[in-house]
């Protein structure tokens, strides 16, 4: 079938199959790889992006559910060559270590920060509950966000 | 300006992933490329009548579909010498083994034709419970290996049997307890895939591979596919996280690589998350009697262990091959004991291979675990508070290097100190006096309550795999080398032999660079995980980067500076022996404006400078390090857990661990490896099991299943060190990389079983899930394994 979805701002319009999981769509047939698929049941949040503006897990969502709607992704936090101040974040608090889960948590920590710009230590550890990282224990990805908030213009 | 090298700075790694511009395996797409789907077993053990590929075949998107009968060779070696299925032929022997892989036009195609395969199968009795692999009249797993007559994989021995047991006639008091370490699963984030690309014109074959070896690997894939050795390139690209996962070669690489080699296009494989938790390496499954014996003072004199090691249906852990238990010959831990002796019994089930995996240091985990049960159960049994007991048995800095009963000589630590530190950051004798006043408080009361527990646990380590006297992988030594050029401008490519799954080796081995040179890390590109790139090595697991990896690198670098100490020399017309270095220059003793720096040599290294006879010129080097000795880190941990006692749901308050790991090279980099590795143990020790029911199918298949801890679980860690650097390294690094994993579930643990002390509790196996907790509390817990059932 035919869908077409604005994805970090460009629209594409795509012959797909009704079943294809919205990370796929974005992964093989946009080659946009920084969303990742890391388990099937909706557990490890990897695959989140924004799908009108709320953060989904992409492995979940049928891509004919996007039709129509806009898709934001890790590739559009950066602008102008600069890194979004989550993106700072886990730079400087060491947020990350393979970087597998980063780009979900990143679009979590960016949306939390949109709607709660001073969020506590639990409220931040509340919204990055749905993800799995194997790598930090949370402690970096936690401070991350705060550092993050703390340095939101 | 000259650097130090060593401390805090952000990772060069970083701003691609960020970006979301890693390249992981499943990112990799190439012209032509085929997509791999495997074929799974539904039975534990079954006789394989048939299999049907007919309808598969003519799927319109199928290109091809292999099984067992029209592959090359079906078997393939293991990392432990043994052989395993790459597809099945005869039988299948665990619930999700491979029986056929069809190659499609695309992803969705490819598992879609997974359904039109009919294979028939003929059930056959199953051995899902180590305890009765060994039973007479046992189904016979492995009646494909001539010879082998029971589920028996080996017997391994340590230690003084008859010594120890002289202490245990004699001593004052003497424990037994039945511990099961349960079978979990590394689950790293990013599943194991492969793309596999053979060019049919230049006879090369190309493996971007999610690999913590891909040296060994490729010494591997020479044998299963015949090709030369040098046509054959791995890659090990971005990975999402390794711990012990991504050591092993798994059949869906072995099935990609020949179908790209048949087909004469690339053929991706990558296992979704079911397939990796059901027929990838697991860990652990180690059923432990430990004993311990001590005088009724608490002086601890022996221990003793005897386990049974259930290694599934195919041996295909990754260990030295003269230690078929891994290094869990340190269970005498972090005493001065008398005596100590363990043996140690692997058998066959019909379940996933694997057992050596998770961070856990060739089985330190399940030593550790046993030796601080154990010392807590001796602590309760003679009522001493078990860091005191602790404190009285840990060995004197004095006292090392230390030869433990069963022969390892652990090289520094300063145990009391490190101990002494955890405590005080804990603020233990305040938590001990709160626990009693509430102890106190609620010791009439009748209905449910929450108590505070504190658990202890003290854990010394063996990394740094290692000599190559002693050990190898498949009679592939343990050693590793590392390259070094210096650019004409001064800047400086090394290349090693590890690579990295997160540990940031792009940033700290230019850092060691860095520090041996006194130029920036950021004029040291690193470059690794790529075999054609690369020096050869054994991988990356076993903590064995920075002890192992890390020395070479460090070496290398010394001898550039001694080849840039000839070339200075020559510019300054000196001679020598009149030079003395300091970061990033060498000058004349007595002059120190007359010097030259790394650059300026460099650039006079490749120039038409006339050289000393013997220096060839440039600015390069290369070697190989041999560990003399493992590495052994330590740590002292303590976890404050509360424990509701009507729901047996406990809450992790807070967790204190100092760790020793000797000099760190980024301090930021070693911390967040810690606090990685305490998540680690909170999972195990209170949610993370892989069950099977008794018909051998796989309970913990999924996330849904096999749980794994969020930022809930996890709390603010607390994190001290002491810094007891090791000898025999160039500079006095030990590695960090599993020493939480490792040490963190016996505190966990250790803290849960304090806080029901007042019920009488000697032990309960993990998970410590609510239902365990609460069947604890009522005086009948479950076996692990059982418990979830």
């Amino acid at each position: 079938m035919r869908v077409t979805v604005t994805v970090n701002g460009t629209e594409y319009t795509r012959d797909v199959e009704p079943r294809l999981l919205l990370i796929h769509f974005l992964r093989d047939e946009l080659g946009l790889t920084g969303s990742h698929w890391g388990c099937d049941t909706s557990n490890c949040g990897t695959c989140v992006v924004w799908l009108s503006g709320k953060p989904v897990k992409s492995c979940t969502v049928l891509t004919p559910m996007a039709d129509g709607r806009a898709v934001r992704t890790v590739e559009d936090l950066a602008r102008n060559g600069a890194l979004d101040p989550v993106q700072e974040g886990f730079l400087h608090c060491h947020g990350l270590q393979c970087g597998f889960c980063t780009p979900g948590m990143l679009m979590t920590g960016r949306w939390l920060l949109d709607h709660n710009p001073d969020p506590s230590e639990q409220e931040i550890r509340a919204a990055i509950s749905g993800q799995v990282c194997r790598c930090t224990g949370y402690e970096n990805i936690v401070r991350s966000i705060r550092w993050a908030a703390d340095h939101d213009s | 300006m000259t650097h130090n090298g060593f401390g805090r700075r952000e990772r060069k790694e970083d701003p691609r992933f960020l970006r979301g511009r890693g390249r992981f395996v499943d990112d990799i797409t190439l012209p032509g490329m085929l997509y791999g789907a495997v074929l799974r077993s539904p039975q534990a053990h079954a006789r394989i009548v048939s299999i049907d590929v007919t309808a598969a075949q003519a799927h319109p998107k199928v290109v091809a579909v292999l099984t067992g009968q029209t592959m090359r060779d079906p078997w393939m070696t293991t990392l432990s010498a043994d052989t395993q299925a790459v597809l099945a032929t005869d039988k299948v022997r665990f619930q999700g083994q491979e029986v056929a892989f069809v190659v499609a036009e695309d992803r969705y195609s490819a598992r879609d034709a997974l359904e039109l395969i009919d294979v028939e199968y003929e059930p056959l009795p199953a051995v899902i419970d180590a305890r009765h692999a060994l039973d007479a009249g046992a189904p016979l797993i492995r009646d494909d290996k001539p010879g082998q007559h029971d589920n028996r994989i080996f017997d391994w021995e340590t230690g003084d049997a008859q010594r120890t047991e002289d202490v245990f006639r004699t001593a004052d008091v003497a424990l037994t307890q039945d511990i099961l370490y349960p079978r979990v699963h590394p689950a790293p984030l990013e599943t194991c895939g492969v793309v596999a690309d053979f060019d049919e014109v230049t006879g090369k074959l190309t493996v971007w591979a999610t690999t913590q070896a891909p040296h060994a690997h490729r010494v591997l894939y020479a044998g299963l596919t015949g090709l030369p050795e040098h046509k054959i390139r791995i890659v090990a690209p971005d990975i999402g996280g390794g711990f012990g996962n991504k050591v092993p070669i798994y059949p869906g690489y072995v099935c990609a690589v020949a179908a790209s080699m048949s087909i004469g296009r690339p053929v991706k494989w990558v296992e979704d998350r079911s397939e990796n938790l059901m027929s990838t390496s697991f860990a652990r499954d180690f059923h432990m009697r430990a004993e311990i014996a001590a005088t009724r003072e608490g002086t601890i004199l022996a221990v003793r262990v005897n386990v049974l090691a259930d290694h599934g249906a195919f041996n295909g852990t990754a260990q030295p091959l003269k230690f078929p238990a891994g290094f869990f010959g340190v269970f005498t831990g972090s005493y001065d004991l008398r005596a100590a002796y363990c043996k140690v019994t692997g058998v066959y089930t019909n379940k996933a291979p694997g057992g050596v995996a998770y961070s856990c240091s060739f089985r330190v985990t399940e030593a550790v675990y046993a030796i601080e049960r154990m010392v807590d159960i001796l602590a309760a049994e003679l009522d001493i508070d078990p860091a005191e007991l602790r404190m009285r048995n840990l060995l004197r800095p004095e006292q090392f290097p230390y030869t433990c009963q069963t022969g390892w000589v652990y090289d520094s630590g300063d145990y009391p100190r490190t101990l002494s530190l955890a405590l005080d950051l804990a603020g233990y004798d305040k938590l001990r006096a709160e626990q009693a006043t509430q102890r106190s408080a609620t010791a009439t009361m009748r209905s449910a309550t929450v108590l505070t527990g504190i658990g202890v646990s003290f854990f010394t380590e063996a990394v740094g795999a290692g000599p190559r006297h002693q050990m190898d992988i498949l009679g592939l030594g343990m050693a590793d080398g590392a390259e070094l050029r210096v650019h004409p401008t001064g800047t400086a490519v090394l290349r090693i032999s590890v690579q990295s799954q997160g540990q940031g080796h792009e940033t700290t081995f230019a850092q060691i660079v860095a520090h041996e040179l006194g130029i920036s890390p950021d004029d040291v590109e690193v470059v690794h995980g790529d075999t054609d790139q690369t020096p050869f090595g054994l991988g990356t697991y076993g903590s064995r980067s920075t002890p192992v990896s890390g020395a070479a690198t460090a070496l290398v670098a010394r001898k550039v500076r001694d080849r840039a100490k000839i070339v200075a020399a020559a510019m300054l017309e000196v001679s020598p022996e009149d030079l003395e270095w300091e970061p990033g220059r060498w000058f004349v003793r007595g002059d120190p404006e007359a010097g030259r720096t790394i650059a300026e040599i460099a650039m006079a290294a490749h120039s038409s400078l006339q050289l000393p006879d013997g220096i060839e010129g440039h600015l390069d080097a290369t070697t190989v390090y041999n560990p003399p000795n493992l590495t052994y880190p330590c740590g002292a941990y303590i976890c404050v857990v509360d424990v509701d006692t009507g729901t047996g749901k406990v809450t992790v308050r807070r967790f204190i661990a100092v760790d020793d790991c000797g000099v760190r090279i980024n301090p930021t980099i070693v911390e967040g490896q810690i606090h990685g590795g305490l998540a680690d143990g909170i999972g195990m020790a209170l949610m993370e099991v892989i069950a099977f029911d008794p018909e051998g199918n796989c309970l913990g298949g999924s996330f849904m299943d096999y749980l794994l801890p969020t930022s809930m679980e996890c709390p603010s860690w607390e994190l001290g060190e002491t810094v007891t650097p090791s000898p025999h390294h160039p500079f006095g690094a030990k590695g960090i990389g599993e020493s939480a994993t490792v040490g963190s579930p016996p505190a966990v643990v250790n803290a849960v079983l304090d806080a029901l002390k007042p019920f009488g509790i000697r032990h309960a196996d993990m998970p410590l899930t609510p239902a365990q907790v609460w069947r604890a509390i009522q005086n009948r817990p479950l076996r692990s394994d059982q418990a979830i059932q």
